[in-house]
């Protein structure tokens, strides 16, 4: 997983994978930050489900839910290689990252915030990682505080010291910025948290995808990811916490499958994972995130790091050129496959508007990250992202369209 | 067709009424809690009848024009004539396809002008629904 297994990617036959750019021209499709497109294998494994096995888990006693929870269990073991989990029942299944989150929050916050307690942020958080702690912030009385970015978007470091103190209980950051794609230092802030005595969860729904991520070497507490963002099914995402966390932990939803014993006053409760995973839980979507992980992993996550980063220099260096054009964030090796921009008089919507009719699909808004597009003081940026099925060429296409949408729209004098 | 046609982009670079009023009978702004777009309308009202109107703001080619339209179909129009006015006028006067993300830029202005004249909440469209 690290650079002795590193080979280009052959991204040539990766796109065979996917359908959706069998077209001539192809959809340049540079919108896998808000969720990425799907390889055949991926819905492949979804479908022998379907056709060949398909019943509930963890109950029946007939083969083919023998074969299912089998399934479904193993993508569990696949997620725990991935980042390197130390035991699989450390993975929840859950629906998103959003979910992730939310399940610590009411769960472990529960338990272990009260008034006075602070809980850290970044300005860089995505709503999800936000709302959730204002949420339990309310319930108990804890303060959020935040750590700044600089001007260039990165977090400001020094201010870690002052943030921090005996009062932390929480430290919420996220790997990597969905806007400016930043990637934070999270080991030196998971260790500096830890000598304050605070746990850490981390937003990984931007860098698991991306690179590897190691939960163990990070020594985090706590790990949310969603699938959808890594060629995998929507409707699954992963919670990793620390074993000893996860079993003190209140259930965070009641129901079937999640207990050992009930009575009409009083239940007992499952171990985890199951637990935490009340009710049929997405079983085609998880089996379906299991072949996400053989697939990513075969493609190689240092090759698709390196690959990216290829895209990202020379649509810097691309987008740069372009007159009135300002990009958010810092420089490329500084931060994951996403590029925020705006150009001088195009509003970021027409701008997104006008790729669409070239085939260029990008995002525009406020990217579910409101107080950091305050910070940059826009209502608005594009942002165009990139993943392992993406080309140069795409990068051309994107390029072209911005010149077409200058054109076109700065054509008379305003 | 194609949403960056002349008709438009010319509403866009050249809007009709852009401006504010100094002494409004009704004012009233808003904006697209999806894009940050916001839009103000300014009226002068006499017998019921909108005298005069500006609109300011920021926002898309889409939003912009289709304000700027807005206020041009208005000027001497009853506000009875006025409260009438439906999302499909809109879209209609548009006059290209939009798909839903646009249509709430194109809606943008209506929505503002609807709850500034006659405290109407919500989207054109969806108020009924
Ligand atoms: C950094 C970050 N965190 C969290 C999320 C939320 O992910 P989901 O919508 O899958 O819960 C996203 C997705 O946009 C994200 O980019």
């Amino acid at each position: 997983m690290h650079t002795s297994d590193f080979r280009p990617l052959d991204v040539q036959a990766i796109r065979e994978d996917f359908p959706i750019f069998a077209d001539t021209p192809p959809l340049a499709f540079l919108d896998s930050a808000a969720s990425t497109q799907t390889p055949r294998p991926v819905v492949e494994a979804m479908d022998a489900y379907y056709d060949t096995y398909r019943s509930n888990i963890h109950r029946g006693i007939y083969r083919i839910s023998e074969e299912a929870t089998d399934q479904y269990e193993k993508a569990r073991q696949k997620v725990a290689q991935l980042i390197n989990a130390p035991r699989t029942s450390q993975i929840v299944f859950t629906r998103n990252t959003t979910e992730s989150i939310n399940l610590v929050a009411y769960s472990w916050g529960s338990m272990n915030i009260q008034q006075g307690d602070e809980i850290v942020l970044t300005d860089l958080e995505h709503h999800s990682n936000l709302v959730p702690w204002q949420l339990l912030a309310q319930r108990t009385g804890a303060t959020l505080r935040f750590l700044e970015i600089t001007d260039e978007g990165l977090l400001d470091f020094t201010q870690l010291r002052d943030v921090l103190s005996e009062k932390t209980k929480l430290v919420a950051i996220t790997h990597v910025s969905n806007v400016l794609g930043t990637i934070n230092p999270i080991q030196s802030v998971i260790d500096a948290a830890h000598a304050a005595g605070a746990k850490v969860i981390v937003d990984a729904a931007q860098s698991v995808p991306h690179f590897h991520v190691d939960v163990q070497q990070l020594d985090c507490d706590f790990l949310a990811f969603s699938g959808h963002k890594m060629c995998g099914p929507t409707g699954v995402g992963v919670l990793y916490g620390k074993l000893e966390l996860l079993d003190e932990m209140p259930p965070f939803l009641g129901g079937g499958s999640m207990i050992r014993s009930v009575e009409r006053d009083i239940s007992t409760y499952a171990d985890v994972p199951a637990k935490f995973e009340a009710g049929t839980p997405s079983i085609a979507e998880a089996i379906g995130l299991g072949a996400t992980v053989d697939y990513i992993t075969e493609a190689g996550l240092a090759s698709i790091h390196v690959h990216e980063q290829e895209l990202l220099k020379y649509a810097h260096e691309r987008l740069q050129k372009i007159e009135g054009i300002t990009i958010y964030g810092p420089a490329p090796h500084q931060k994951a496959g996403v590029v925020s921009f705006n150009i001088e008089g195009i509003h970021p919507h027409d701008v997104a508007g006008i790729l669409d009719t070239h085939n260029v699909a990008i995002r525009a808004g406020h990217h579910c990250a409101q107080p950091l597009m305050k910070k940059l003081d826009v209502i608005a940026t594009a942002r165009a992202s990139f993943y392992l099925y993406n080309t140069l060429e795409d990068v051309d296409r994107l390029h072209e369209g911005l010149q077409k949408a200058q054109t076109l729209m700065t054509r008379r004098n305003k | 067709m194609n949403i960056y046609q002349e008709e438009l982009l010319d509403h866009y670079e050249n809007p009709s009424n852009y401006g504010t009023l100094p002494n409004p009978d009704i004012s009233h702004e808003e904006d697209n809690p999806l894009c940050g777009d916001k839009i103000r309308i300014d009226l002068i009202v006499e017998d019921d009848t909108i005298k005069e109107v500006r609109f300011s703001g920021h926002g898309c080619t889409i939003s912009l024009a289709s304000a700027s339209m807005l206020t041009e179909k208005i000027v001497g129009k009853s506000l009875e004539e006025v409260k009438k006015l439906s999302r499909d006028d809109i879209l209609d006067m548009i006059g290209i396809p939009l798909g839903p993300v646009r249509v709430k830029c194109a809606l943008l202005a209506l929505k503002v002008l609807k709850a500034g004249a006659y405290g109407i909440k919500g989207w054109p469209g969806e108020e009924d629904e």
